[in-house]
C-alpha cells in the first residue's frame, strides 16, 4: 500500500457523482504487483500439470499435421510441398485456438460455477487488470504450445520450412496470434451465458479452425471467391498468412504488414469488447 | 470529514459509512437496497439482521466493491468504494455467503496466494499462514486440496484467508450458516478476538442468537430498507412490550380446574396483562402470564397469587423478550 495518501485524497473527492465504471485508469506500480501475483498463481498451477496441459493443447495440431502432412502424403494424395505449406498454418492455429480456449473456458467456469475468481477480483488492483492478466496468461500458454510445434513438426514431417533471418517475423506473428486469440476468448467467455457455452463453442471453433487459411494459402482461394471473402474475417487467416509468408516467402501470401495491422486491429476490438464483458460479469 | 479521509483512518472516522445507498438490479421491479444509511465505528462488531432477500448480501457486495451502487455513497476504511476500489480492497476482506476457495490449490496455498495478491511479503505470509491454520484448527488439513475439506472447514478456511492481509474491516456474510454448534461457537470466539484487536467486523445474519451474542449494534433490514438500528438491548427495550412468567403447579387435594383458578388469581396481579393455559402433564397445570416490563420483578407477586389458590409451584420460567420478538414485530411473519 505505497499509495495510501493519494488513496485517501481520491476517496474524499469521490463525492456524490462518481464514474460509472468504478475502476478508473489510475495506474501505479502498486496496481501491477497484485496482477503479477495472480499471474504467478496461474503459472504455478499450469507448471504443476504441465504434461496434461501439453497433451491437451497439442493433440489436435499434432494429429492435423500427421494426417494431412504425413499420412495423406505417404498415400500419394498430396502435391509435393503441401506439408511445408501446412506447417506454418498449424503453428498459427495452435497459437490462436489454444489461447482462445484457455481464456474462454476457464472464465465461464470461474464466473458461473467455481466462483474462485472472486478472490482475485478482490485483490487491490483495478478489475481490468484481472482481465488483462487472463489475456497475458493464455497467451503464455499458447506461446509454449506453438513453440513445442516446431520440434514436433520436425519429428512428424522430418523437415519443416525454416528461415533464420525471418525469426523476428515468426516471433511477432506467434505472439500477435496468441494475444489476439486470448483476447477473442474474453468476450466469448463473458458475454455468452453459461448455459449456451457448449453450443457456442461448437458453432465457433469448427468454422474458425477451417476458415483460417491454415490448411491452404489464402491467395489460392482466388478460384473460390466467396470463401476467400469469408476467410478474410477470420483473424487466424492473418496469423497463418503472416507465418507462411515469413517461412515460405515464395508462396503467394498477404503482405506481412497487412497481417500485422489486421491482427492489431482484431486485438484492439476483442480487448475492448472483452473488457466490457468482463466488467459486466465481475460487477453486478 | 476532509481531514479524516487522509490516508489511514483516524480513530474518530467511521470504519464503514453508507449514505442513501440504493441498488436496483437490471430488470427488477423494486430496489434490492432502497436508501440505506448507517455508519460503523472502528473496532465495532456490527450486524445486519434481516430475512431472506432483505438486501444484506447486496449491501455487503457494494461495500466490498463487487456490486455497483445505483446511487448513494459507501466508504470503507476511508476509501470510497466506487471512486477507488483498489484502495478499498486493500483495506477490507470478505467471507462470502457461498464458498469460493481456489479449487486448484491446497488450503495453505489458498492462504499464501491470497496474501501475495495483497502484497504481503514472502516470509510474513508463510508465518501468518502457519499461525492462522493453527488457530483455526486446520493444521492437519493444511496440505489437502480444498475440495477434500468439509463445509465447516471450508468456512473456517475462508475466514483465515480473509485475515491473511490483516484487513481493517472484515465482512462476514452469514458466517455461521451451515456450521455445527462447536464450529459456530468457534467462529464467534474468533470474531470476539478480532474486536479485541480493533478490527471492525460487519456481519450479516438471520440468526437472532448470533446477532444478540456477537454484535455491539444491530441494524434490522427488510425489503432493502433499514428499519431500526441500535444495541440489541435497546432494540429489545424499544420494540417489545414485556415478557412472560410461566408457572407449573400441582393442584391441592380435590381441586379440578387448577389452571382456571391460577389464571384468575394471576390476572388480578398488578402488571399481568393476560394469561394462557399451556399443555402440561396431568394433574399438573402450566400457565403463562404475559407481563409488562421485566418479568423478574413480578416473581414474588406471582408466587403469592398462586399460593393463594392452594396450588404448589413446581417450576417457574421467565421469558425475557429478545431480538426474535423485535425481528418478528418489525418484519412480520410472512415467508420470503
Ligand atoms: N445478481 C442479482 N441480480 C438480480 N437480482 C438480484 C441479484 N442478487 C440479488 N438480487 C435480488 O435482490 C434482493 C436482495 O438480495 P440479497 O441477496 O441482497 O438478499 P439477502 O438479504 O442477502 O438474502 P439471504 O438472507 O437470502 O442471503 C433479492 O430480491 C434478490 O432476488
Ligand atoms: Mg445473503
Amino acid at each position: 500500500m505505497s499509495s495510501t495518501t493519494s488513496d485517501g485524497l481520491r476517496a474524499d473527492e469521490g463525492g456524490a457523482q462518481r464514474r460509472p465504471d468504478g475502476d478508473g485508469a489510475r495506474r501505479s506500480v502498486g496496481h501491477l504487483a497484485p496482477a503479477l501475483a495472480i499471474l504467478r498463481r496461474d503459472l504455478f498451477v499450469t507448471w504443476r500439470e504441465l504434461p496434461a496441459f501439453l497433451a491437451q493443447v497439442l493433440l489436435q495440431p499434432v494429429f492435423l499435421l500427421f494426417v494431412f502432412g504425413q499420412v495423406l502424403g505417404s498415400l500419394g494424395f498430396l502435391q509435393e510441398g503441401y506439408a511445408a505449406l501446412l506447417f506454418p498454418g498449424i503453428v498459427a492455429l495452435t497459437a490462436f485456438l489454444t489461447a482462445l480456449q484457455n481464456t474462454a473456458l476457464p472464465l465461464v467456469i470461474d464466473f458461473s460455477f467455481s466462483k474462485e475468481i472472486e478472490d482475485r477480483l478482490l485483490a487491490p488492483t483495478p478489475t481490468t487488470a484481472v482481465a488483462l492478466e487472463k489475456i497475458v496468461f493464455s497467451s503464455l500458454r499458447a506461446l509454449v504450445a506453438s513453440a513445442a510445434m516446431f520440434p514436433l513438426g520436425v519429428w512428424i514431417l522430418g523437415d519443416i520450412p525454416w528461415r533464420t533471418e525471418a525469426l523476428g517475423w515468426v516471433v511477432l506473428f506467434v505472439v500477435l496470434g496468441s494475444l489476439t486469440g486470448a483476447a477473442a476468448g474474453l468476450p466469448l467467455g463473458t458475454l455468452v451465458p453459461p448455459s449456451k457455452i457448449n453450443i457456442v463453442f461448437a458453432l465457433v471453433l469448427t468454422p474458425l479452425l477451417f476458415t483460417g487459411a491454415s490448411q491452404y494459402p489464402w491467395a489460392s482461394l482466388d478460384v473460390l471467391r466467396w470463401f476467400q471473402v469469408v476467410t478474410a474475417f477470420n483473424p487466424l487467416t492473418y496469423v497463418s498468412e503472416g507465418l507462411r509468408g515469413s517461412l515460405l516467402p515464395s508462396t503467394p501470401h498477404i503482405p506481412a504488414w497487412v497481417c500485422a495491422l489486421a491482427l492489431v486491429g482484431f486485438l484492439a476490438l476483442f480487448t475492448a469488447t472483452g473488457l466490457k464483458g468482463f466488467l459486466r460479469r465481475a460487477l453486478d | 470529514m476532509p481531514a479524516a479521509t487522509m490516508g489511514r483512518v483516524t480513530s474518530t472516522a467511521p470504519a464503514v459509512e453508507v449514505v442513501d445507498l440504493v441498488k436496483r438490479y437490471p430488470k427488477r421491479g423494486s430496489n434490492a437496497v432502497d436508501g440505506v444509511s448507517f455508519a460503523v465505528r472502528r473496532g465495532e462488531v456490527f450486524g445486519l439482521l434481516g430475512p431472506n432477500g432483505a438486501g444484506k448480501t447486496t449491501t455487503v457486495g457494494v461495500l466490498t466493491t463487487r456490486v455497483r451502487a445505483t446511487s448513494g455513497r459507501a466508504v470503507v476504511a476511508g476509501a470510497d468504494v466506487a471512486a477507488d476500489p483498489p484502495a478499498a480492497r486493500a483495506r477490507l476482506a470478505v467471507v462470502p455467503q457461498r464458498p469460493n476457495l481456489d479449487q486448484s490449490l491446497t488450503a495453505r496455498q489458498n492462504l499464501l496466494f491470497h496474501a501475495a495478491y495483497h502484497g504481503v511479503g514472502k516470509g510474513e505470509r508463510v508465518r501468518r499462514a502457519d499461525d492462522l491454520l493453527e488457530r483455526f484448527g486446520l493444521g492437519e488439513r493444511a496440505d489437502s486440496k480444498v475440495d477434500e475439506v468439509s463445509g465447516g472447514q471450508a468456512q473456517r478456511l475462508m475466514i483465515a484467508r480473509a485475515l491473511m492481509h490483516d484487513p481493517q474491516v472484515l465482512f462476514l456474510d452469514e458466517p455461521s450458516t451451515g456450521l455445527d454448534p462447536q464450529a459456530r461457537l468457534f467462529v464467534w470466539e474468533r470474531v470476539r478476538d478480532l474486536r479485541e484487536r480493533g478490527t471492525t467486523v460487519l456481519l450479516t445474519t438471520h440468526d437472532m442468537d448470533e446477532a444478540q451474542e456477537l454484535c455491539d449494534r444491530v441494524g434490522i433490514v427488510d425489503h432493502g430498507r433499514l428499519l431500526d438500528l441500535d444495541t440489541p438491548a435497546a432494540l429489545v427495550a424499544r420494540h417489545s412490550d414485556g415478557g412472560t412468567v410461566e408457572v407449573v403447579v400441582t393442584p391441592p387435594e380435590g381441586v379440578d380446574d387448577v389452571a382456571g383458578a391460577v389464571r384468575q388469581a394471576l390476572e388480578r396481579v398488578d402488571g399481568v396483562r393476560g394469561t394462557d393455559e399451556m399443555p402440561a402433564e396431568r394433574p399438573a397445570a402450566r400457565v403463562r402470564a404475559t407481563v409488562a416490563g421485566d418479568p423478574a420483578a413480578l416473581l414474588a407477586p406471582v408466587a403469592e397469587a398462586v399460593a393463594s389458590t392452594g396450588a404448589v409451584v413446581t417450576d417457574v420460567r421467565l421469558g425475557r423478550p429478545d431480538l426474535e420478538d423485535v425481528f418478528i414485530s418489525l418484519t412480520g411473519r410472512e415467508l420470503r
